[in-house]
């Protein structure tokens, strides 16, 4: 009897979830907050600040979607996930879509059924070691103790890059980034290694950061960004072409500060005129009015501002732009064309 | 007899004399407690030592300790190169530590003063024997309301929980000459009954004396640990009789439910139970149901605790004398007066120091909630403070602060625990 019920349960949780998950942007409406899922907190990325406001370069993307279809950036509700417990409050539908440092695979985006919407932070697996080390490639890293998190993918590329290049290492293994911070000061490890957007972050954190570098060498692609469950397409667009929305403003030169005197009237750009609703209807095309772009916009900023706010050269963290910068100016952030 | 004859005797009382210097005050101390054999002398140097370079290498970080800043680099500024710690994380983040980061600063007093409440509350029961008995009213009020101040909301909501619950054991009363399993039954039915047509009045009167809600996510910090322990434990303590009963019962029935439920939930970690509380549960109830994750966290620890109390004061009961069994059925008192004026107060005064070892345990194991993204106080370390910009790097004086706040709970339930003990004891040692 009770497996019947217990199956039955299921039956009807699914059939209801099915039937939800078609329609988040009319949950999203009917409900009046944006769910969105960040981590418990990374710096730069997403934490709350003294007064309990959420910041950083992942709320960013919430705070955007939040005021394109809701028209307001704060009615956000931020759901804090774990690494263990983001992927199931996706699928469960606890949350409407997921903006938390998520490494986009094949695996994440076929077999566990989500879709990612793009990329908002292309990162990479970095070294940093200390200057007095007076090491300034890894390729010199021949031999060295290394400072590794376990049970991460960054354990496996490690592996496969002193292979590759025919050296030797000794791991010292460590379970968090706070382990890894102490044990590296403590000098347990020449070297220590981890997503390069972490060890700036880390290295920021240090008594003396200038005494410490990051080798130049990436061994990795790390594509960071917001994804969503598969099934719904409505609102798969609408958080896609959110995010494409910040960072073509920022190719064609709208920010936070002018959006509003540039959708006053019609520009020289077509497609700014397309991107801020004086021209076409694109809004229309993905369920929402013509404004929405200008108020993401002048919520957030376009994808520089939020970049150089929250983890960009002039804050503690100081990321350079590097592979993040626009396909024009060097780098490989690419957004198709609003038309 | 001439006087000179006279051996000399003493015509007046000496006065006392002050003890060898040995064997008086500190020197008398020293020499019995410190080197009173020449490996108890190496001990005490040695030891005298350490002590010496800890509170050494120890002392100019608290002493040099930063209490006001802005953030960890200002802090390092100002100290300039020396050892010192930076308290100013706790001096800006008390609160988010204390109450976590969503909780509004304007309602800090509610929870305060439940807490406050909380102890006028658990005074009756702790100190029976030294307060008048009118008081355990109070106590019964208290969930109520410590519910009504920390959630807020119309105070209908909790004084209906009340009187379904005084309905209840109405019922109970009422039924009880039948039989004592359908009297339960009864009395839980009829308060079910009472809440379900209650919950038609509480809808229309939402704004009726009512506090400003919070809701369940927006709480943190201290004030979840300290939740999820008091009410895990005082409600594992009367699940866990009846499990431990349960099991000794002669009904087969009654007794396999107990068994397995109590192998199954000590067979299984905590932080599983946990899991499927946040995660599995979300995928059973159809989206858009909110089915409180302080509600669900609660029941997933109250049976963990409910086990293991159960399998202590099981051992309990196995400790006392069959002659006492027997001796309670030849004065001819049924089941359930026997175990309530015999069988349990023996039993449970020598589980004492079992149950509090589980109520200790299970205190501390409250910060697993972080893992499941809660912000409990460990949470909120781990997470939102050091995710900040300003505080990224501290990590003994938010780890330290943790550990002195269930220090100070904890020290505190073993030492009242240790008392009650003395208080309880009838045999002659």
């Amino acid at each position: 009897m009770k497996k019947t019920v217990f199956l039955g349960a299921l039956t009807a949780a699914g059939l209801v979830g099915g039937a939800a998950a078609a329609a988040t942007l009319d949950d999203v409406k009917a409900r009046g907050t944006l769910n969105c899922g960040v981590t418990t907190g990374l710096v730069g990325f997403a934490a709350p600040d003294a007064n309990g406001v959420w910041e950083g370069f992942d709320v960013a993307v919430c705070r955007a979607v939040a005021a394109a279809v809701l028209g307001d950036p704060t009615s956000v509700e931020f759901v804090p996930t774990t690494g263990k417990t983001r992927f199931t409050a996706l699928a469960s539908g606890e949350v409407d879509m997921l903006a938390r440092n998520t490494t986009w695979t094949f695996s994440r985006d076929t077999d566990l059924k989500f879709d990612f919407v793009g990329v908002n932070y292309y990162d990479g697996q970095g070294f940093m070691v200390p200057k007095s080390l007076g090491v300034t490639s890894a390729k010199e890293l021949d031999g060295a103790t290394v400072c590794i998190q376990t049970g991460t993918t960054t354990e496996l590329n490690l592996a496969d890059y002193f292979r590759k290049n025919n050296m030797n290492y000794e791991p010292v293994p460590i379970e968090t980034n706070a382990e890894g911070q102490q044990q590296y000061l403590a000098g347990a490890c020449d070297t220590y290694t981890t997503d390069a957007s972490g060890l700036a972050a880390t290295r920021a954190a240090f008594e003396n950061p200038t005494e410490h570098v990051i080798l130049p060498e990436i061994i990795s692609k790390e594509p960071l960004g917001p994804l969503v469950r598969h099934g719904d397409n409505e609102w798969e667009d609408i958080v896609r072409w959110t995010l494409n929305a910040l960072i073509t403003a920022e190719e064609l030169g709208v920010t936070s500060a002018n959006v509003a005197e540039l959708a006053a009237g019609k520009t020289d750009s077509p497609e700014t005129n397309r991107l801020l609703g004086t021209e076409g209807n694109l809004g229309e095309m993905i369920g929402l009015d013509a404004d929405w772009a200008v108020r993401a916009l002048s919520a957030v900023g376009n994808y520089g501002e939020v970049f150089e706010k929250n983890i960009g050269e002039k804050t503690p963290i100081g990321l350079a732009r590097g592979l993040n910068a626009q396909w024009a100016d060097g780098g490989i952030l690419y957004s198709p064309p609003f038309r | 007899m001439s006087k000179d004859n006279i051996a000399f005797h003493r015509t007046h009382m000496l006065p006392e004399a002050p003890p060898p210097a040995t064997e008086t005050g500190a020197i008398k101390w020293l020499r019995e407690n410190l080197f009173s054999s020449v490996a108890n002398g190496l001990l005490t140097v040695v030891a005298g030592y350490l002590l010496l370079s800890l509170v050494i290498s120890a002392g100019p970080w608290f002493l040099n300790g930063i209490w006001d800043s802005p953030s960890l680099t200002a802090c390092r500024e100002m100290l300039d190169g020396r050892t010192g710690a930076c308290f100013a994380v706790l001096t800006e983040r008390w609160n988010q530590l204390l109450f976590g980061f969503k909780y509004p600063d304007e309602l800090y007093w509610r929870p305060t003063l439940a807490f406050v409440l909380l102890f006028v509350a658990i005074a009756p029961v702790l100190f029976v024997k030294f307060l008048p008995h009118q008081l355990l009213i109070f106590t019964g009020l208290y969930p109520f309301i410590a519910y009504w101040l920390i959630w807020g909301g119309s105070i209908i909501v909790p004084v209906m929980a009340l009187l379904g619950v005084l309905f209840g054991v109405l019922v109970y009363r009422r039924t009880l000459t039948v039989s004592a399993g359908v009297a339960v039954l009864a009395g839980i039915v009829g308060a079910m009954v009472f809440w379900w047509i209650a919950g038609f009045v509480t809808g229309s009167a939402a704004g009726f004396l009512a506090l400003e809600p919070v809701a369940s996510r927006d709480m943190g910090g201290f004030m979840v640990n300290l939740m999820l322990g008091v009410v895990c434990v005082s409600l594992s303590l009367p699940f866990g009789i009846m499990l431990a009963l349960g099991r000794q019962s002669d009904m087969p029935i009654i007794k396999w439910i107990c068994v397995v439920f109590i192998e199954f939930i000590r067979g299984v970690p905590l932080i599983t139970l946990l899991f499927v509380a946040n995660v599995v549960l979300a995928y059973f109830l159809p989206p858009g149901t909110t089915f409180d994750l302080i509600l669900r966290v609660i029941i997933m620890i109250t049976m963990f605790a409910s086990a293991y109390i159960a399998e202590v004061i099981r051992g309990g009961l196995a400790a006392l004398p069959r002659g006492q069994y027997e001796a309670a059925d030849s004065l001819g008192l049924d089941y359930a007066q026997s175990m309530q004026f015999i069988i349990l107060p023996q039993a449970l005064k020598i589980s004492i120091p079992g149950i509090v070892n589980v109520a200790v345990g299970l205190f501390k194991d409250t910060t697993l909630v972080s893992v499941i993204s809660m912000f409990d106080i460990v949470g909120m370390i781990r997470g939102p403070i050091l995710a900040s910009a300003e505080w990224n790097g501290v990590y003994w004086e938010l780890f330290g602060f943790a550990a002195l706040l269930f220090f100070i709970t904890c020290y505190g339930i073993s030492q009242y625990s240790q008392w009650l003990e003395r208080q309880l004891q009838t045999d002659h040692r």
